[in-house]
């Protein structure tokens, strides 16, 4: 279990976090997302211990990092932004390094057993005696992402795991943390926000250091997404249309994109407060003899979601929890 | 300790960098050993001591520079610093692969004495024992400078070139204190410095073990010398995260 409170890190006058408070359950994976310079990485680093705080706690399985840190990193296995590999090492050694300064107990059947294991997993097992510096990016992620399993650690902490690996490697990861989610806590960072969606229990969106989101991703979108969207593709006059849609009761807006055949557009609708304007919509075109070619039902994405809340006006996601807490 | 030690043992000899260093030690103290002792049947190895501190000052850097400085730039210091080992371990595992390497080099002296011993030239052990004391003392004083001055940088280059500097300046600091006795009369601050340089300087103590005096407080001195630039970097490291 992995509790931060109220972390806060400066660098001179800048705040590159502020009051962070979350905590990880175990067996629970976290996803952490946000834009470059957000704090992901900051978070991870102090809660790893390779950087400190200027303010707050943060407790792994109840060991402050910074009180007993030998005590705290050996629950840890991190996989920084970028892996760091001893590039003049073959993965052999590498790993057996990280064996002997994780400090694993000493028992010379089991390493070679745990250490193939590990291979397995991240399928590294046929670049075992090469030299780190001669193999590929996507393989010196995954040997990165090995020796963070090295010793079975209960916590793992992975800054961005599938950067560098094809669409299959991603696949195969990401089904792998999800594996790793049964038996570890993880808390993953990412940018690729269907990985996140797809591997992460929870999500924790960062925005200027700040959490702005913190919430399943079905609460997420339940919260956020208070306006209903509806694409028509309708075949009529453009401006016409626009003008006669707007002055639907509910309707809130009405954008068309571009001329999908001639005369035809699509048309993005948002509604208020769960307005149902399909009947009315019909009715219109009925009237003024248009030819409703498709109409669907748009919902958010977790980019929008994403975008939503980090160019503002997220922030009531986390307040709204906050309030019930 | 140990892993990052043997880490860094095997670094040293799978690269050129010990073989070279060893290469150029060689070289330097052969080159002195043939010319002064073989040449003039002489078994006194002093003058091989005294000259062998250029060589040490030079290429002791070369071992160090790439310690921390390489770390930071590949960033595989978040290997080590997110590891269950204390600061102090990781510093010390990387002073101890480089003396390590340096003791290597020294290897030589064995050799130099064994061809004296068997030309039958009567050898003084006691300035020969006295002598490599202080050659390793010395040696671990350079060591402790640049494993400090290599975490303070990325860059390898700037690391050697401050190593170099630094290194030249605490060994030269009590003879460049003799020319402070000319600013003495005029302001009696120049009293103190001159004491405070020559306290520190590495050259008259190093000189002493070479004559045969086992001087047990210079032995603390370099010691603690080697402790003082050891804790440095620790704090180094320390600062950095809280920076």
């Amino acid at each position: 279990m992995i509790e931060v409170k109220s972390l806060t890190k400066r660098y001179g006058a800048k705040k590159a976090i502020d009051n962070l408070s979350f905590t990880v359950e175990d067996g629970e994976i976290l996803g952490f997302l946000g834009a470059n310079g957000a704090g992901k990485s900051t978070t991870m680093n102090i809660l790893t211990g390779y950087i400190s705080s200027t303010e707050g706690q943060a407790l792994i399985n109840g060991i402050d990092i910074l009180d007993e840190p030998c005590k705290a990193k050996r629950e840890i296995g991190y996989l920084p932004e970028q892996p760091p590999l001893y590039l003049d090492m073959t993965v052999k050694d590498y790993l057996n390094f990280v064996y002997d300064l994780k400090k694993v107990k000493p028992q010379a059947q089991a390493r070679a057993a745990h250490l193939e294991e590990i291979c397995g997993l991240v399928k590294i097992t046929e670049v075992y005696n090469r030299i780190i510096r001669n193999l590929s990016k996507g393989y010196r992620q995954r040997v990165g992402l090995a020796q963070a399993l090295v010793g079975s650690p209960p916590i793992l902490i992975l800054d961005e795991p599938t950067v560098g690996l094809d669409p299959k490697q991603i696949i195969e990861i990401r089904t792998l943390i999800k594996n790793l989610g049964k038996k570890h806590t993880v808390i993953l960072s990412s940018h690729i926000l269907s990985e996140i969606q797809a591997v992460c229990d929870r999500i924790i969106i960062i925005s200027e250091g700040k959490i702005a989101a913190n919430d399943t991703t079905e609460n997420l979108t339940k919260s956020i997404s208070t306006d209903n969207r509806v694409i028509a593709r309708i075949e009529g006059g453009r401006d016409e249309i626009i003008g006669a849609i707007t002055q639907i009761p509910g309707v809130a807006s009405v954008t068309a994109d571009m001329e999908r055949e001639e005369g035809v557009y699509d048309y993005e609708i948002e509604t208020r407060e769960d307005a149902d304007i399909r009947r009315a919509l019909f009715n219109l075109a009925v009237e003024k003899e248009w030819v409703i070619l498709g109409l669907k039902a748009s919902e958010m994405t977790l980019e929008d979601i994403f975008l939503k809340i980090t160019m503002g006006g997220g922030f009531a996601a986390e307040e709204e929890k906050g309030g019930e807490e | 300790m140990g892993a990052i030690f043997r880490r860094e043992m095997k670094a040293y000899f799978t690269s050129p960098v010990a073989y070279i260093f060893i290469s150029v030690f060689f070289f330097y103290t052969g080159t002195f050993f043939v010319s002064i002792n073989i040449y003039n049947a002489i078994s006194d190895l002093s003058y091989v001591f005294i000259y062998v501190f250029l060589i040490m000052m030079i290429m002791l850097p070369i071992l160090t520079m790439r310690l921390f400085a390489e770390e930071r730039r590949q960033k595989t210091d978040q290997c080590l610093l997110t590891a269950p080992v204390s600061l102090f371990s990781i510093v010390f595992a990387k002073f101890a692969a480089a003396l390590c390497v340096f003791l290597c080099a020294m290897s030589i002296f064995a050799f130099y004495l064994l061809a004296l011993s068997a030309m039958g030239a009567n050898i003084a052990w006691s300035i020969v024992w006295g002598s490599l004391i202080a050659l390793l003392l010395l040696g671990g004083c350079f060591i402790s400078i640049g494993v400090f001055v290599s975490s303070l940088t990325e860059n390898q280059i700037v690391s050697a070139i401050v190593s170099i500097i630094a290194g030249f300046l605490f060994y030269m600091m009590d003879v460049m204190a003799g020319s402070l006795d000319s600013l003495i009369n005029s302001n009696r601050n120049f009293a103190a410095l001159k004491a405070v340089m020559t306290s520190l300087g590495l050259y008259t103590r190093y000189a002493e073990f070479s004559s045969g005096i086992l001087n047990l407080e210079s032995v603390v001195f370099f010691l603690s010398f080697i402790f003082v630039f050891i804790f440095l970097t620790v704090r180094v490291l320390e600062k950095r995260r809280w920076g």
